[in-house]
């Protein structure tokens, strides 16, 4: 009983945690602390088989199922705590609780009497009890089992199938597209120009050079650009000569601030 | 037919006081056992025509006529043979039974198709297949231009067969068959020109009216079956005096009601009238000789009803009396030829009630004035057949004058009609009105002294219509000229018009005693006037009559427009009394009201019930429906309040 | 040892579970509460095959295991579908057929 009563209280905790946080990542994660530790009930209440299932199908398919599609559906949002129906909230509260003290309440009336204990049905192994009824008694529940599982794939591929409404675009669709996109707005058709690449660093956050000296802006990733990360050749320039000349010793070391340069460049220094 | 222990309950009901004819039928043999073929010969005629036509239009036509006229014809020798076979037999055997076949059979129900031949169902049917032949054959010229003659030929079959079944059925059920084939022939061929509005109103009116005598025929079919549990008159006439008086005097009145509704009495007589919309030769086989003495005949059948009955008896008494000054009174105004002899028809059915009410002293004289009446009406019906034939169809008295000369046939034989009516010495109807009188004064000195002035009335009217139609000087419309009808027309009322002369004569001998066996016996009585003095006195009153006709109709120029300005009197019978009036205020207008007053209860309290409901569940769906809110943790939320009470529930059962 | 505590942690937990079905409106959230609803019950069927000495409720635990799984891909495939049409996992947005 040490178990439960550690267990107990957390897994009530946990379980009020996923009414009450906002995020559903972190429902996911509390609801993961209720499955294990209700693997752990099961191993205290003698049913070890139960116990791996418990890891293994609940908290180990079905709960990371719930992650995928929580990541496809985005991780990030957050529910909004405003209660739109009037209502809802202080009645579903009190319904649960009027539910829990009727259930406790009903369970405190009767006397289950002494506990028998599973060691005579687990006397073979709990495993070997267990194949013994379900292929025995409960035979035909299995089957049926089966067809629904077969049931429950087909029925999500089908949710999840989408049909092709356009004709699949080959490469020679997308070769042709862009000569005309060229014909008819001038657009480039070769790949775009890569970005400055300095000898000093792999600099694809530096733009490439014009001939004429300006910087190629489509050289450069556009999320850079709206990151604000792009850094000027000319500056760039002007930064590798300073490092040259400190490193013929004529500038010391500390004019340069160490968080302004980038990792590699740090890399260099201690190289 | 015989019941066994039925002639015990006879001789109980003879040792119990008032006596009653029993009717008691032998079995048909001999050519008693073509007693069938009287009914079943216009039926197949009716079923040929009407069916037959329907599929070979065309050929069925061209001889549909000859067929009618010869089933009626053959009908008619049957009768007679079985007449000539009556006569030959003895008194007590002169009642003939045949049983065809059951009819239905529900309980103690047992009611079989049943015929009776009796003497009083042997002159009924001398006179419906004979004057019915003569009518059928007049047709014959009277309907030739008309497209649906042969359509016409087969309901005048179905009539004459309904009739005949009336009058030979052996049970009052057989009796009500053939009283609602006859209402149902005469709705037919007074609506026969259905193209005319007024026909198709009359023949609707004619049937309803019927409808209201035959509930009192259903219910006194019920009633007797409840009281003596059989409708077989040869049972019912012998066990009669079993039942209470109050009991029989309530048949005797709906008895007296299915009458007034068929024979045209007072409170019933509103259709008889306008029954005259239907094709001349209907009005005279219909509303003369056969249909409106139908009442009559149901009165005299059940005649061991009615003795036992005398508060019944009285009523149908003065039914009778009222209805004779009634139509004599409405028959005074008319100017239409055939509604002056319609209502004359109604005052000589009048006669007839009165007479069947006397009782034993008069069911024999109703018959007698019956068959007499069928002859002299069927004779004058059909000369103003003839004359409108030759006036195009005009029937406005107003518009004829000095057709004497123009149409002799007919115009003579109108006028043994004529003398036969007014009970001129000799005539048939002197014979058979004065008896009426007779025996009216015999009962009580106010009912002779009503038959007394109906007399005078009858004198006063038909001698108008005689002056008006056949002497003064001639008032024709212009392009009118009158001609003599062909013969096939004029044979029928020669016949008609030699047994008005002669048939009171022929029957004034033994008819009373003929009866006798059927009707009981004439008691002698005493009359309070000596028969001598009532004869001159009824011709003294009828010798005024034509008198005052004269002055008023011979010796003055006749308007060919009805005047106006006339005394109420005039007024009240040219409206027919105001009977129309009369069934408007007391029946159409309280059912109206009634009906007015329910539908507006209908549309506001039921309506308003049911729509209210509609609108109260309405409304509270419109509310309820806010509960579908869309929001599936809403669903959630009542699911777990269901949960709640079930576990609450549960917890209450078992912790309780 | 008894399991009336087992028992009284399944009930809370199955509340919890409920209340959280109600309350949240992220779809995934409610899944994931209606999966701690199962689990509940799960664990008072091991109780109760312990407490009886059988093995018929570790069974029962086993096969709604299955049916969850079943369950969870078919529910978020759904959840999906209606993301990708509606760009949210509210289940309160996914309230067009009413009234």
């Amino acid at each position: 009983m040490t178990a439960f009563w550690i267990l107990a209280p957390v897994m009530v905790l946990a379980a009020l945690g996923i009414l009450f946080v906002r995020k559903a990542v972190h429902a996911a994660l509390l609801l993961a602390v209720v499955m294990i530790s209700l693997a752990i009930l099961y191993a205290a209440l003698e049913a070890p088989f139960l116990f791996a299932v418990q890891i293994i199908v609940y908290t180990g398919a079905i709960l990371m199922l719930f992650l995928f599609v929580l990541m496809l559906v985005g991780v990030d949002a957050s529910d909004s705590v405003v209660e739109t129906i009037k209502g809802q909230r202080w009645l579903a509260f009190l319904g649960g609780a009027l539910l829990a003290t009727l259930l406790i309440v009903g369970i405190a009336q009767i006397s289950l009497g002494a506990v028998v204990g599973l060691e005579d049905a687990n006397s073979d192994g709990n495993v070997q009890g267990l194949a013994n009824i379900i292929f025995s008694h409960y035979v035909f529940a299995f089957e049926v089992t089966s067809a629904l599982l077969i049931t429950a794939a087909v029925g999500a591929m089908v949710l999840a199938h989408r049909e092709r409404l356009t004709p699949k675009v080959t490469q020679g669709d997308l070769a042709k597209q862009r000569m005309r996109d060229y014909a008819e707005s001038g657009k480039h058709v070769g790949p775009l120009p890569p970005p400055g690449v300095f000898a000093r660093h792999n600099a694809v956050d530096t733009p490439a050079l014009l001939p004429d000296g300006t910087a190629a802006e489509s050289s450069v990733s556009r999320v850079l650009a709206a990151r604000g990360t792009v850094r000027s050749a000319p500056a760039e320039a002007h930064h590798v000569d300073e490092i040259e000349a400190q490193l013929h010793g004529d500038l010391p070391a500390a004019d340069v601030p160490a968080d302004d340069r980038p990792a590699d460049d740090r890399e260099g220094d201690e190289a | 037919m015989t019941i066994p222990e039925a002639n015990l309950w006879g001789l109980a009901a003879e040792g119990g006081g008032h006596e009653v004819p029993v009717i008691d039928p032998g079995a048909a043999s001999g050519v008693f056992s073509l007693m069938w073929l009287v009914i079943a010969l216009p039926a197949a005629g009716a079923l040929v025509l009407l069916l037959g036509g329907a599929l070979f239009d065309k050929a069925v036509s061209r001889w549909g006529h000859l067929l009618g006229c010869a089933t009626v014809l053959g009908s008619f020798l049957v009768s007679l043979a079985m007449f000539v076979g009556l006569l030959g037999r003895d008194e007590a055997e002169r009642q003939v039974g045949q049983h065809l076949f059951t009819w239905f059979q529900a309980g103690s129900l047992d009611v079989g198709f049943d015929l009776l031949y009796d003497q009083l169902s042997a002159l009924f049917l001398l006179l419906i297949t004979g004057v019915g032949s003569l009518i059928h054959i007049y047709s014959i010229g009277y309907m030739e231009h008309d497209p649906r003659r042969r359509r016409f030929f087969g309901y005048l079959n179905l009539f004459v067969a309904a009739m005949l079944m009336l009058v030979l059925a052996g049970n009052y059920v057989g009796v009500f068959l053939g009283w609602e084939g006859v209402g149902l022939a005469s709705y037919l061929l007074i609506g026969f020109w259905q193209h005319k509005p007024s026909a198709a109103a009359a023949a609707k009116k004619a049937f309803v009216i019927n409808r209201v005598g035959d509930i009192g025929l259903s219910l006194a079919i019920a009633l007797m079956f409840v009281t003596f549990g059989t409708t077989a008159f040869s049972t019912i006439s012998e066990v009669s005096g079993e039942a209470s008086e109050s009991t029989l005097n309530a048949i005797g009145l709906l008895l007296l009601l299915a009458a007034c509704g068929k024979s045209a009495q007072v409170p019933l007589q509103a259709w008889l009238l306008d029954a005259m919309e239907g094709p001349t030769p209907v009005s005279a086989l219909i509303h003369a000789a056969t249909m409106v003495t139908a009442g009559v005949y149901l009165v005299v059948r059940s005649n061991f009803v009615f003795e036992l009955a005398p508060a019944a008896q009285t009523a149908v008494v003065v039914v009778g009396a009222v209805t004779l000054l009634w139509g004599a009174v409405i028959g005074c105004a008319k100017d239409d030829i055939k509604k002056a002899l319609a209502g004359s028809t109604m005052s000589q059915i009048g006669y007839m009630m009165l007479a069947a009410g006397l009782g034993v002293a008069g069911y024999a004289f109703a018959i007698f004035h019956l068959l007499t009446h069928g002859f002299f009406k069927a004779n004058m019906f059909l000369g103003a057949g003839s004359v409108m034939h030759g006036m195009n169809d005009d029937v406005d008295m107003r518009h004829y004058g000095g057709l004497r000369t123009e149409m002799r046939f007919t115009f003579w034989t109108f006028l043994f009609g004529y003398l036969a009516i007014i009970g001129f010495p000799g005539t048939a109807g002197y014979f058979s009105k004065d008896k009426i009188i007779e025996a009216a004064f015999g009962e009580n000195i106010w009912v002779g002294l009503a038959a007394l002035l109906g007399a005078g009335i009858t004198a006063f009217y038909m001698t108008r219509v005689v002056l008006m139609t056949f002497f003064t000087k001639p008032r024709w419309e212009k392009d009118v000229h009158p001609h003599e009808s062909p013969l096939v027309m004029t044979v029928p009322l020669m016949i008609l018009g030699a047994l008005s002369l002669v048939g009171g004569l022929m029957m004034f001998g033994w008819i009373g005693d003929w009866l006798a066996p059927v009707v009981g016996a004439e008691e002698h009585h005493d009359l309070p006037i000596p028969v001598w003095a009532i004869i001159a006195l009824t011709l003294t009153v009828v010798a005024i009559g034509v008198g005052i006709a004269w002055m008023l109709v011979q010796q003055r120029e006749v308007p060919r427009e009805a005047p106006q300005d006339v005394s109420f009197v005039t007024r009240a019978a040219r409206a027919d009394l105001y009977g129309d009036a009369i069934n408007d205020t007391l029946v159409v207008e309280p059912g109206a009201a009634t009906v007015r007053a329910l539908t507006a209860i209908d549309d506001g309290v039921v309506d308003g019930a049911v729509e209210g409901g509609a609108l109260a569940v309405a409304g509270a769906g419109s509310r309820l429906r806010r509960l579908q809110n869309g929001f599936v943790r809403s669903y959630a939320l009542t699911i777990l309040g269901g949960v709640l009470l079930v576990a609450l529930t549960l917890m209450a059962v078992t912790l309780a | 040892m008894n399991i009336e505590a087992y028992i009284a942690l399944s009930a809370i937990l199955f509340s919890i579970g409920t209340i959280g079905v109600l309350t949240r409106r992220n779809a995934i959230v409610v899944f994931m509460c209606v999966e701690l609803m199962l689990n509940a019950c799960n664990l008072a069927l091991v109780a109760f095959a312990k407490q009886h000495g059988n093995l018929d409720g570790q069974v029962t635990a086993f096969f709604v295991m299955v049916v969850a799984a079943a369950e969870v891909v078919v529910g978020l495939a759904i959840i999906m579908t209606i993301f990708r049409t509606r760009r949210s996992a509210s289940v309160d947005d996914a309230s067009l057929l009413k009234y």
